[in-house]
């Protein structure tokens, strides 16, 4: 068992509506000075060991699914993994 | 015989009702089709309605685009069927990578809901036949996430290759680049539209009869090519 986490974020170059309502709102409540972008997590509980086959196809799936790469970059990270004997906290990036 | 055009129901579809009605009115034959199906059911063009189909869950369009009808209607479109997403549709062929680029939320960050005016650039489609080059035509707008997205090189390409359908006209009213409110694919065959030409095929409920016309003009299309 082990839990991955995929991120994923606009694109720098592109406008970001939430994140900007966002950055509006907590500049009304006093928190000045921030800008923020926003974006999504998704916590994937993945049974069995987590082989590098296992990574990719989660990579795949994020690349699939996940994100669209049109518009997001995402992040694979490794977040717990309960295997003794395996990698812990193995980090995968991935931008395309 | 009519053509028979199908519209694809998926749970959350809105506009299905009227784009078969529209195809009703516009003379042809309407089919409804089911995303839970594989089967196309003969029909000669495709048409992907507006909604919010899977409660535009992650993305808009991107659970959709992978129901089974989608299966079928992306491999038809590979062989030249006359394929038309609407709003959501258009959401889901950007997704599908039937069409370049991507719709985002409105940088209004509002819902807007009008009648638009736009021009019509490429007459050099399935669905667009029936207009001329540079009409002027008001159709409904109506979307929260309707900025057409694409980074500069496919935006060049899309221009010089004449694949922009349809440009907004009096104001941008969601920060699409370049007021781009529909695209087409290189072969022609695939539009997507942002606007509404269900809307406005009946002066009941609507300024304008603009909307026929698309629906019209894929009938002539596939005449034409018999």
């Amino acid at each position: 068992m082990a839990r991955v986490v995929v991120e994923v974020m606009p694109k720098p170059e592109i406008l970001d509506p939430q994140g900007k309502a966002v950055t509006g709102a907590l500049d009304r409540l006093g928190f000045d000075g921030i800008s923020v972008r926003q974006g999504k997590r998704f916590e994937l509980e993945v049974s069995g060991e987590l082989s590098q086959d296992r990574l990719d196809a989660i990579h795949k799936a994020a690349e699939t699914l996940l994100a669209n790469t049109v518009i997001e970059t995402f992040v694979v990270h490794v977040e717990e993994e309960f295997v003794a004997d395996a990698a812990v906290g193995a980090v995968e990036e991935a931008s395309a | 015989m009519a053509t028979r055009i199908g519209v694809v129901t998926f749970p959350g579809s809105l506009d299905d009702h009227d784009a078969l009605r529209a195809i009703r009115v516009c003379g042809a034959e309407p089919v409804s089709l089911w995303h839970a199906s594989d089967s196309l059911r003969g029909v000669d063009a495709v048409i992907l309605p507006g909604g919010f189909s899977y409660g535009d869950y992650l993305r808009c369009g991107a659970i959709s685009r992978f129901a089974p009808v989608m299966t079928e209607v992306i491999a038809e479109a590979d062989r030249g069927m006359p394929v038309l997403g609407i709003c959501n549709g258009f959401q889901i062929l950007c997704e599908a990578h039937l069409l370049p680029g991507a719709l985002i939320r409105n940088d209004v960050r509002t819902f807007v809901c009008k009648d638009q005016r736009l021009r019509v650039e490429s007459t050099d489609t399935a669905w667009t036949g029936a207009f001329g080059l540079g009409d002027e035509i008001t159709i409904v707008l109506k979307n929260g996430e309707g900025g057409y997205i694409a980074d500069e090189p496919t935006l060049d390409r899309l221009e010089a290759e004449g694949q922009v359908v349809v440009r907004y006209l009096e104001g941008n009213p969601n920060g699409s680049r370049r007021d781009i409110a529909g695209v087409r694919n290189e072969r022609g065959n695939v539009v997507g539209l942002m606007p509404h030409p269900e809307h406005n095929v009946d002066l009941l409920t609507g300024p304008s009869l603009d909307g026929r016309p698309f629906f019209t003009g894929v009938q002539s299309f596939l005449a034409a090519r018999v």
